[in-house]
């Protein structure tokens, strides 16, 4: 920062502006701006909390609030009969959680953040992943709440199912991260797609197993008509089921109602999980990609769309 | 030398919608209707500015300047060709946008400091600096809703100027704040020229560009038209204002010219404390009152004086008509003084006619004083 350096130039790297960086030049370009990326999480989290006294409770109240309502519906009311239902339906929600906040969060944080997006320079796909950094810190804070229940009504995790949970985590962020991408761009141009985000969302709610067990209710009928791939082109069906996995620990149960065995998740070996869930990254991972290329093309126009 | 900016056969188009179809809904309904048009905004513009330039950018609203600088400092991507930046670069663009109104302005700086590029630590060793030359003192922690409009770009402005980068680029914002802290951030501009850093002006103010560049490139319609020495470009910038004249006296801006400018005795050397006289030559088509008014400039690009056009009325008849202009004491001391000429509507809002550099005199000087005017103070001890 002398003022040395700032005459000495010639060896100085050259940054190029030009019509369409390179998805590598993308990428790079992304990571040299981390530091700013972080800074906008925590600012994220600072203004959403600003002059609140219980501050990140916030944050916890309405899962809290979810978990309630689904454990008395489905446990208390319906009766699905598995034990330990807090744990199963929590380890779900807080896959859905995340992916949820990221992706209702980032549609419209583009239009959000016109007056920024038209000022100042930095890779406009750090707006929507700050949105999605946000969420990962809730979803840890959650996860501890989740170990909390775990060692308060003594349930044992399968502990050598434990491995997966980076590698379901990164699925879980480069996925969500991908979707927000893409829509932050997308409601760019079409201002009402948060509507229909929202109701897609719902939509992709039900039919993954979070407050349900897929292998107790739709599994039997599905695979009599050979449809049960259909269930899982639902990238978050594997995810969810793999949290579940690790933190419920039981695939077979005896319910608390009938007395007889309960499949509430699928009968895989952990080397099925495993192969499940690094063909998942890859796909993802790709998919992340593909977000970060069409929304470098989507960024061209802002400047008169927005 | 080495070029800091490369700017290399840039082109940017925009996409203008005559009726948007924003919403899904519409899209599904109308599909392929909702017209748009691309408008050039920018067209194959090159140009290289070199360590240690300072450059004027001069264009009348809607010539691209901004376009341009967006483009340079990548906020726009540009529709075709590259600029090749060298250095980090710091843009004194909107000053704030950057800015979450509920942070303090202490988080605010990081935040800022962030997007300029820095690291945490980084802004850490020169927070303290910042909020010195912010003078916001001890509103450092309060949230930036609460500043005043003042202290929002007073902030802003001390991160830019503060982060120490290669590249200031610098769009219209000099008008920041009261009269000091203007004078304060004209001080910190012309330090960076010392220091060799790299300074693109972008403005249609033609004074700020005359006091700090000696480089000037115009724009006009999306096209660089001049790219020059800052006192030529000046020339053209004004031809196009001219041109583009589009009030109802546009027509009459094209009729009068200013084509001539001579003394008695041909000479435009004059000594302190003389006389002088100059004939205007101006060419009119038609009848036409209007003021006239001259401006004395030093080399340096500081505006000696501007005298007051709206108590000097002329009459303009068709045809060739010659105004006088007396000086009768010249104040000035010695050195090379540019002229500038211009005719004005009675309002003063319009100019029809000008004459850039219509002459260059050269003061000479006997006496002892020192600065550029004579005062010739009486001293006596009582």
């Amino acid at each position: 920062m002398s003022e040395s350096a700032s005459r000495n130039l010639s060896d100085a790297p050259v940054r190029t502006v030009s019509a369409r960086p390179s998805l590598r030049g993308r990428l790079t370009n992304l990571w040299q701006r981390r530091e700013l990326l972080g800074q906008l999480i925590v600012s994220d989290i600072r203004v959403k909390y600003k002059g609140s006294a219980l501050g990140l409770f916030w944050s916890m109240l309405a899962p809290a609030m979810n978990l309630a309502i689904y454990f008395l519906v489905f446990s208390v009311f319906l009766k699905n009969g598995i034990p330990n239902f807090v744990i199963y339906l929590f380890s779900g929600l807080v896959v859905w959680n995340m992916f949820f906040n990221a992706v209702i969060g980032s549609t419209t944080v583009v239009i959000a953040r016109a007056g920024l997006v038209k000022k100042v320079s930095f890779p406009r796909e750090i707006l929507a992943l700050s949105t999605v950094g946000a969420t990962v810190v809730y979803f840890f804070v959650q996860l501890f709440v989740l170990g909390l229940f775990l060692v308060v009504l003594g349930h044992q995790p399968a502990w050598s199912y434990l491995p997966l949970l980076p590698i379901a985590f990164v699925t879980l962020y480069l996925l969500s991260a991908a979707i927000s991408v893409l829509m932050s761009g997308i409601t760019v141009y079409m201002r009402d797609m948060a509507h229909l985000v929202e109701v897609l969302l719902q939509l992709t709610f039900w039919l993954t197993p979070v407050v349900y067990s897929y292998e107790n209710t739709i599994s039997p009928a599905l695979a009599r008509h050979g449809l049960s791939w259909l269930y899982f082109i639902n990238p978050m069906t594997p995810l969810v089921m793999t949290f579940q996995r690790i933190f419920y620990g039981a695939t077979n149960v005896t319910s608390l109602t009938t007395g007889k065995v309960l499949h509430v998740l699928p009968q895989w070996s952990m080397a099925h999980y495993w192969v499940v869930n690094l063909i998942l990254l890859g796909l993802v991972g790709f998919f992340y990609l593909a977000a970060e290329y069409l929304f470098g093309r989507l960024e061209t126009n802002f400047e008169s769309e927005l | 030398m080495v070029n800091t900016i490369e700017v290399i056969g840039v082109n940017k188009d925009f996409v203008i919608h005559h009726e948007r179809h924003q919403s899904l809904k519409e899209r599904l309904l109308h599909p392929g209707t909702g017209s748009s048009e691309k408008f050039r905004a920018l067209e194959n513009i090159s140009f290289a500015i070199g360590a240690g330039e300072t450059v004027g950018i001069l264009g009348h609203n809607g010539s691209g300047k901004s376009t341009l600088l967006k483009t340079i400092c990548g906020v726009l991507a540009p529709t075709s060709g590259e600029i090749k930046l060298r250095g980090n670069l710091a843009a004194l663009l909107e000053l704030g946008a950057g800015f979450q109104p509920e942070l303090s302005g202490r988080e605010n700086v990081y935040l800022y400091g962030a997007m300029l590029g820095l690291k945490r630590r980084e802004v850490a060793a020169i927070f303290d600096e910042i909020v010195e030359f912010s003078e916001i003192g001890q509103f450092i922690d309060t949230q930036v809703k609460f500043y005043s409009s003042g202290m929002y770009v007073r902030l802003a402005f001390a991160v830019a100027v503060n982060v120490n980068p290669d590249i200031l680029v610098v769009d219209e914002v000099l008008a920041v704040g009261d009269e000091r802290f203007q004078a304060k951030c004209m001080d910190r501009i012309m330090r960076f020229q010392q220091e060799g850093r790299t300074i693109l002006l972008v403005t249609h103010n033609a004074d700020q560009v005359r006091r700090l560049c000696s480089r000037a490139i115009v724009l006009n319609r999306g096209l660089l038209v001049a790219d020059g020495p800052t006192g030529e470009s000046l020339k053209t910038f004004r031809d196009y204002l001219h041109a583009d004249e589009s009030s109802p006296n546009a027509a009459a801006s094209d009729h009068i010219q200013i084509i001539s400018v001579t003394t008695p005795s041909g000479s435009f050397d004059v000594r302190t404390g003389a006389g002088m006289h100059f004939d205007v030559g101006v060419q009119s088509a038609h009848a036409y009152a209007g003021h006239f008014f001259m401006e004395l400039y030093s080399r340096g690009g500081e505006l000696i004086s501007r005298s007051d056009a709206s108590s000097s009325p002329v009459q303009l008849t068709p045809g060739a008509n010659s105004i006088g202009i007396d000086i009768a004491q010249m104040p000035l001391l010695d050195g090379v003084y540019d002229v500038n000429l211009a005719i004005v509507d009675e309002l003063g809002q319009n100019v029809m006619a000008w004459s850039e550099k219509a002459a260059t005199i050269q003061v000479s000087y006997d006496g002892r004083e020192q600065g550029i005017v004579e005062i010739a103070p009486t001293i006596t001890q009582l």
